[in-house]
């Protein structure tokens, strides 16, 4: 897939590395109370397949609204988004849908999990747009949840879940459909330290199989364990070292 | 998955889902009831129409109704006896027994040259004649003439008589009877008032009755006479053979009478040649009525021409009120509540939509599209309003049955105009006279047992609203969950 050889904090990129991700003078500005909001001011980035990515900042400097854009769930008001090398900016609605259908997995700080339906159905759901066969959608579900150790949990409703099952859940779900990449908007923020811990491990597991990982957090620990980190204050994106 | 999804949604969420569906329910069984009555009540008020006016009956030709004149109102019998009437007795007393067949009272005769008029028109299936008469029948002893001058009148000249009874005074002693009679056209089976008799004995009048002395009596009638088959009946002073009985409708209905002879014989009898008192019409199709009508009130300008829907209008009792009750507050009633069973269907609809916004925008996130979206949504709106829509069909037929069970009976009186109606019984006389007026009363209520009719098309229209309700929060629901923004959906939880 790519040629990115990967350390605990450099890499190396070449011209066959394929570019998950791709910003250029990314501008997203929304009104909020009457008043416009520049959540974006600016943004050139670009994230390779096969990274560990970890953004941090501050409250309000554009960090959910960065992982939007990166998640095709928004479009910029100016600049250019590529995912997997397809430009949203122009793309419709049911385009965008279906990049998040195949290409991209969601993991949310409060789960997102639908309550009345089982571990189980729930990873079907993020399979539900693939249109797969009964058989082959539950299959893969189960598949996803024995990948995050919770096949014993399957049949139990979120309710019947500790915090940490329940982000394990959210994660089968996400990772049900073999997307290009992560997301994550603080997978840690409900969970004590040892949890955290166990999910993080989780996330390096799946970076080290070759999957990209792009992960908003304030956690500096959980931040430390990204291949590499950015910073998003007042609409700017800087690299840190 | 969108089946297993929206099971989980409804009974995880059994209180919306019961409210939504109690709503419905109690819409569609108030839907069902109020359209049960309305069609009970207008089967029951049909029912009325066909005993009072007939069966198959469109349109009726009567003559134009008059204002009495002062004095003797037309119709009705008038006794007049001379000296030689009857037999002198040793006391005095002139022993005298007349039977004489007029015209109903309330009853106008015209001329039967109408009939001809009315089935040449363009529209006109079937057109009778027939005419209403009164048999009235005087036996008794009077006093002596001396005593009363000549021609004196009876009692009751201008007032009208009770049924029977006997009346002494001066030395007389009489009853005076009446029954009514009605002359049809045999050779008609197609309409007319024999059409909504039922035959239980005999035969009904044909063709070839035409010219003879036959009658067919009414059952009631031929009961309370003790009147059977080839039994005898003194018919205007001629004797006639009873050939048939029948169950009438109604006794009391405007089309029915005690006896029924051949139209010829009774305007034979009654000095009224070539007269009738009423036309039955009935139209080649329900969308010629209008028509036939307009044409014959410009053929025939002298008389007064009728539809159902006219006559419906002169029904009146408790069917009126409860055909007035259906149709204003039932309805309106009925409107209400499906209007607010909508409302809070939508409205419980669109607050559920806003609960689950975090829901939708997961949903969103990971990638279903809109119109997967609002399938669900509408999905889980149809199927409660659905199961609303069941529990209401079955509220509703219960409903139906408990109605039917007390069987409500309402009373239905039709106004007469200017047809010939039943006449009464003459009644006693008890003063010393020579001649008597008898009158009638005519008496057109009928008593209908309201019995509500379940139709499939019924239940089908319940479970069409019930959907239509369940589309219409769920698409509004829907439509509405399919523009929140992921990102902002997203957000608004974060």
């Amino acid at each position: 897939m790519s040629e990115l050889t990967q350390t605990d904090t450099t890499i190396t990129t070449s011209q066959d590395i394929t570019m998950m991700f791709r910003l250029e003078a990314v501008k997203k500005s929304y009104l909020q109370k009457g008043r416009t909001v520049h959540a974006l001011n600016g943004v050139d980035l670009e994230i390779p397949a096969g990274q560990l990515v970890a953004i941090q900042g501050p409250t309000g400097g554009g960090k959910s609204t960065m992982l939007q854009m990166l998640g095709a769930l928004d479009r910029p008001t100016s600049g250019t988004v590529s995912v997997g090398g397809k430009a949203i900016s122009t793309l419709g609605d049911g385009a965008l849908a279906d990049i998040r259908a195949h290409d991209i997995g969601f993991v949310f700080q409060h789960y997102n999990l639908i309550p009345t339906l089982s571990a189980q159905e729930n990873v079907e759901m993020g399979l539900a747009p693939l249109k797969l066969p009964a058989e082959e959608r539950a299959m893969r579900a189960a598949a996803a949840l024995a990948s995050v150790g919770l096949v014993e949990r399957a049949t139990h409703l979120p309710g019947e879940l500790s915090g940490g099952q329940q982000q394990r859940v959210a994660i089968a779900r996400a990772l049900a459909k073999n997307p290009k990449a992560l997301l994550a908007d603080e997978p840690t923020g409900n969970l004590d330290e040892a949890t955290r811990d166990e999910i993080m491990e989780l996330f390096v597991q799946l970076w080290r199989e070759g999957l990209t990982i792009v992960m908003v957090t304030h956690d500096s620990a959980v931040a430390a364990r990204a291949q590499r980190r950015l910073r998003i204050k007042d609409g700017k994106i800087t690299e840190q070292v | 998955m969108f089946i297993r999804y929206l099971r989980r949604e409804l009974s995880g969420r059994r209180k919306q889902t019961a409210i939504i569906a109690a709503a419905m329910a109690l819409a569609i069984a108030l839907v069902i009831i109020v359209n049960a009555l309305s069609a009970g009540v207008r089967d029951a008020q049909s029912s009325a129409l066909e005993s009072v006016y007939g069966l198959g009956t469109d349109i009726t030709v009567t003559s134009t109704p008059t204002a009495p004149t002062a004095g003797r109102a037309p119709g009705g019998a008038r006794f007049e006896f001379d000296g030689d009437a009857g037999s002198t007795g040793n006391d005095g007393t002139q022993e005298v027994s007349q039977s004489l067949l007029s015209t109903a009272r309330g009853s106008a005769t015209f001329d039967s040259d109408a009939v001809k008029t009315i089935s040449s028109t363009e529209g006109v299936a079937a057109a009778s004649g027939v005419l209403s008469l009164t048999n009235s029948t005087f036996d008794g002893e009077l006093p002596q003439r001396s005593a009363m001058g000549d021609n004196a009148q009876a009692p009751g000249a201008s007032g009208v008589a009770p049924p029977e009874g006997g009346g002494m005074g001066g030395g007389g002693q009489f009853d005076v009877n009446s029954f009514t009679v009605m002359g049809v056209d045999s050779a008609a089976d197609a309409i007319g008032p024999l059409t909504t008799a039922t035959l239980q004995d005999g035969r009904l009048l044909t063709a070839d009755d035409a010219g003879k002395n036959n009658v067919v009596l009414d059952a009631a009638y031929a009961t309370t006479e003790e009147l059977k088959l080839a039994d005898k009946l003194d018919i205007g002073g001629t004797k006639f053979t009873v050939v048939g009985i029948v169950a009438g409708s109604g006794a009391d209905a405007e089309s029915a009478s005690n006896t029924y002879i051949p139209l010829d014989v009774a305007q034979k009898l009654s000095d009224s040649a070539d007269k009738i008192s009423t036309v039955y019409v009935q139209a080649a199709s329900a969308s010629a009525i209008a028509a036939v009508k307009s044409d014959l009130q410009t053929a025939l300008p002298d008389n007064a021409v009728n539809t159902q829907e006219d006559l419906a209008s002169t029904v009146s009792g408790s069917l009126s009120t409860a055909s007035g009750l259906v149709s204003s507050l039932g309805t309106w009633l009925s409107i209400a509540v499906l209007a607010v069973a909508f409302l809070l269907a939508i409205l419980l609809t669109l607050s559920g939509v806003s609960r689950r916004t975090r829901e939708f925008g997961t949903l969103k996130a990971i990638g279903w599209r809109n119109s997967s979206i609002v399938r669900q949504v509408a999905g889980e709106s149809v199927v409660q309003s659905v199961l609303g829509g069941i529990l209401g069909v079955i509220v509703g037929l219960v409903g139906i049955v408990i109605i039917n069970v007390f069987s409500p009976t309402l009373t239905a009186a039709a106004a007469t105009t200017g047809a010939g109606g039943p006449g009464g019984m003459g009644g006693p006389g008890g003063m010393p006279g020579a001649a008597t007026a008898v009158t009638s009363a005519a008496s057109n209520a009928v008593n209908v047992v309201l019995n509500l009719p379940i139709t499939p098309t019924v239940i089908i229209l319940a479970v069409a609203i019930s959907i239509a309700g369940g589309l219409l929060a769920g698409v509004l629901g829907g439509w509405r969950a399919a523009r929140l923004r992921p990102a902002e959906a997203l957000r608004s939880v974060a």
